[in-house]
């Protein structure tokens, strides 16, 4: 158990950000870590299916905290994407899935039962993966959840459907009929509706942190466990719970204290997934799985991108929305085994379809960067119908509504201009969706989301996002898929200006410069300087700040490795200091009315008598 | 080199002046300097202006008059630039001897401007500060242009005027490079 725990430990420190930064994404990590550690390879992890059921609360609690996100009103409007795309789902890629198996050779009872399981797709890999690119709260996501919801649904008469076609009576997990398990359902519910929100009241009321903990994790626990017992899966257990408890006031709370758990677990979960992985099999069969895998994920992804059109999944989307729901889920296994002991698979064809299955869900992650770079490059291309326009047509996208984004945003709404708003923070967008602006939720520096907002047939990117590695991030990003966007942005500080500069940004706004140099003419006024000089004051300051910065550029690229970004930035304060004495020295010597220059002026009539009083020089 | 200098505020919904404008530039040997682009914050740069008219043996100054003057940004241009030790005075000599062409455009008709009309007085009466200035500071006076009811004439006067201007500019960029 220590073994594996470390292992667990050291794979999801060194191998998972590696993964990431390799732009493999943290579940090919726990996926490779798993094959190493499994018993194929180093052999840490051997128990790998009793690990397995550990690792599948990993996914419990990731659906119970999408459930805490789902409000019961919410789920509601989404009964057509679980029970339409749903359905039209798992009939589409359900059928072509059977039909290719009955054409390589198996029973018609076997490809029904083959292809009914692999149409299932995995929650967990699916839903993590629209979690990290933001488009599980999108439309888009919607729909691929609803589908994945069904799914968890339809596994229950899958599993009644192994015993109907055995020929020896087969397992029924559970062991109850379809109609004592909807009751249960809806026993849970009832119960759960009126009784959660008074027991978690009275537990918060305790004042002890770990025993809220401990009954969020008995709650989730308890419901998958239930579930699972009346022949659903943990998972929707899991869901349901979050779901009851998703408007009540301790949404949030219940979210800090699962979410530690959530991401180890499913680690955990990928790790198994990845151990699982039957290294003879695969040494003997290969080619065999590979091709199993290959069609079967290529025919999921192809039926899906035609049906997500129908499915209402907007254009830019759709091969995201394909490539994110195309690999086969962990619950074919669960139907593999059942099949095998049922006599309808012999045990060869069970283990390659269970390798096939592990080989779809590593090859997701590639697949969807690779259908990710597919749309982009279509993207690009004009749009070929009018159809494909975007409806709201905003020739600005603002990237980040902070402070100062919204003041942008503003202004351009009092000039009339229309604006989509991308921000990760719901929060400060609240206010602004009221003004008529379409707001997207969510990292900007994700293609897809950009491209919802409009960046295709928009003219000018704001990028007000304070994040110095994240602005840059878009800067890049825009540059490579929307290079016809001009992009004005802000800059933190000088080293931020000048990689905005190397990156040819056309404005850039520096985001404390103005306001400070206000700040500097009120104290000018407050000290009896006329206004209108602390305002020319201020302008020939921000002159010789400009050149001064301008010949620092010069050299930007010499120093960048030189300079640690504290030296750099004490350099820049002494030279400002010793650019202003410079600057107060000309002042007095020239440029200033001096009084032979007045004589000249009394001279030819112009000379203002009320200004000899004198200059200090 | 010609620097046209040019003060518009609004160049958008301007009408005459973009029109000549445009035929001006057409000129080989012409630099347009829009001082309303320029500064749109009116931060003259006396400084980073000096080098510019100091590189020009002729400055032309086109714009709309505004209360029979210039336009505010030429006005705080003048100000700002045309100083003292630079322009005039002890050791300002830095544009004498440039010619110095004025441009302007008017709302008002040629009749209007002359006693009785609504502007009571001729014109040249409200030219004398302009050329006076461009005395003060050693240039040569061009008879200036002046193209009256600016907003109202009909096209092909305005295309008339433009190549009347365009005319003009081009003679003086011919006696420049000579």
């Amino acid at each position: 158990m220590l073994n594996f725990v470390i292992a667990l430990l050291a794979a999801a420190v060194v191998l998972v950000p590696l993964a990431k930064r390799l732009g493999l994404g943290a579940i090919v990590g726990y996926l490779l870590a798993g094959v190493l550690v499994g018993p194929g390879l180093l052999g840490v992890i051997e128990e790998v299916d009793e690990i397995a059921h550990i690792s599948e609360l990993g996914v419990a609690m990731m659906l119970f905290v999408i459930g805490l996100e789902l409000e019961p009103k919410r789920l509601w409007a989404m009964r057509r994407d679980v029970f339409g795309a749903g359905t039209v789902q798992m009939l589409a890629c359900g059928g072509a899935l059977s039909l290719i198996a009955l054409a390589a050779g198996l029973g018609w009872k076997a490809a029904l039962l083959v292809g009914l399981a692999l149409a299932l797709s995995s929650t967990a890999i699916a839903v993590q993966l629209m979690t990290e690119r933001h488009v599980i709260a999108t439309p888009t996501g919607s729909t691929a959840f609803g589908i994945l919801l069904f799914q968890d649904l339809a596994a229950i008469p899958l599993i009644a459907l192994v015993a109907l076609l055995s020929a020896a009576p087969g397992p029924q997990p559970g062991g109850m009929p379809f109609w004592q398990s909807l009751a249960v359902f809806a026993a849970a519910i009832a119960v759960g509706r009126s009784a959660l929100g008074p027991l978690f009241r009275r537990i918060a009321g305790t004042g002890m942190r770990e025993i809220f903990t401990a009954a969020a994790l008995l709650l989730v626990l308890g419901m998958a466990g239930l579930m699972q017992w009346a022949g659903f899966s943990l998972a929707l257990g899991a869901f349901l719970a979050g779901v009851l408890l998703a408007d009540s006031e301790y949404r949030k709370a219940l979210e800090t204290d699962i979410e530690p758990f959530k991401g180890l677990l499913l680690g955990l979960f990928f790790l198994t997934v990845g151990a699982g992985l039957d290294l003879s099999v695969l040494r003997a069969q290969w080619p065999l799985v590979v091709a199993v895998a290959g069609v079967l994920f290529a025919t999921k992804f192809a039926v899906l991108a035609a049906l997500a059109r129908p499915l209402g999944v907007p254009a830019p989307m759709r091969l995201t929305f394909a490539a994110v729901v195309a690999q086969a889920g962990e619950f074919a296994l669960v139907v593999f085994s059942a099949a095998r002991s049922g006599a309808l698979l012999d045990a060869t064809q069970a283990n390659v379809l269970n390798s096939a299955v592990a080989v779809s869900m590593a090859l997701t992650p590639l697949a969807l960067s690779l259908a990710e770079r597919l749309a982009a490059r279509v993207q690009t291309a004009p749009p070929a119908s009018a159809e494909d326009i975007h409806a709201d047509y905003a020739p600005v996208v603002i990237a980040g509504f902070g402070r100062m984004g919204q003041i942008a945003a503003r202004l351009l709404f009092a000039h009339g201009i229309r604006a989509n708003v991308l921000d990760r923070d719901p929060e400060q967008i609240g206010l602004i969706s009221r003004f008529g602006y379409k707001v997207f939720y969510g990292d900007a520096t994700r293609l897809d989301l950009l491209r919802a907002a409009g960046a295709s047939d928009a003219k000018v990117l704001v990028n007000a996002i304070d994040d110095v590695d994240a602005n840059l991030a878009l800067v890049d990003l825009a540059r490579e898929y929307f290079p016809h966007l001009a992009i004005v942005s802000r800059a933190r500080n000088v080293r931020h200006l000048f990689e905005l500069r190397k990156r040819s940004v056309a404005v850039i706004e520096r985001e404390t410069f103005e306001s400070a140099l206000r700040l500097g003419r009120g104290v000018l006024e407050t000290l009896g300087v006329a206004p209108y000089d602390a305002r020319v004051a201020a302008d020939a300051f921000r002159r010789h700040n400009v050149a001064t910065l301008e010949a620092m550029y010069l050299h930007y690229g010499d120093e960048e490795r030189l300079l640690t970004a504290a030296r750099a930035a004490r350099d820049e304060f002494e030279q400002s200091f010793q650019r202003d004495r410079t600057l107060a020295g000309e002042r007095s010597r020239a440029g200033w009315t001096t009084v032979p220059e007045r004589a000249a002026q009394r001279t030819q009539g112009r000379g203002d008598t009320q200004e000899t009083q004198g200059h200090p020089d | 080199m010609i620097l046209l200098v040019y003060a518009h505020p609004h160049h958008s919904r301007s009408r005459a002046n973009r029109v000549l404008l445009e035929a001006a530039a057409t000129v080989p040997g012409v630099k347009v300097h829009d001082l309303y682009s320029r500064y749109p914050d009116f931060d003259v740069d006396a400084r980073a202006e000096r080098p510019l008219l100091e590189g020009a043996d002729t400055i032309v100054l086109q714009h709309p008059i505004y209360w029979y003057s210039l336009s505010a940004l030429a006005k705080l241009w003048l100000d700002e630039v045309f100083t003292s030790g630079w322009a005039y005075g002890p050791g300002g000599r830095a544009l004498a001897g440039k010619r110095f062409f004025w441009a302007v455009t008017t709302g008002g008709s040629e009749h209007d401007y002359a006693p009785g009309g609504s502007h009571e007085r001729a014109f040249t009466t409200f030219v004398a500060p302009m050329e006076q200035t461009a005395r003060f500071c050693g240039m040569e006076w061009l008879p200036p242009f002046v193209l009256h009811d600016a907003h109202v004439c009909d096209d092909a006067a305005l295309a008339g005027a433009a190549a009347a201007y365009r005319d003009r500019i081009a003679a003086l960029a011919r006696d420049g490079a000579r």
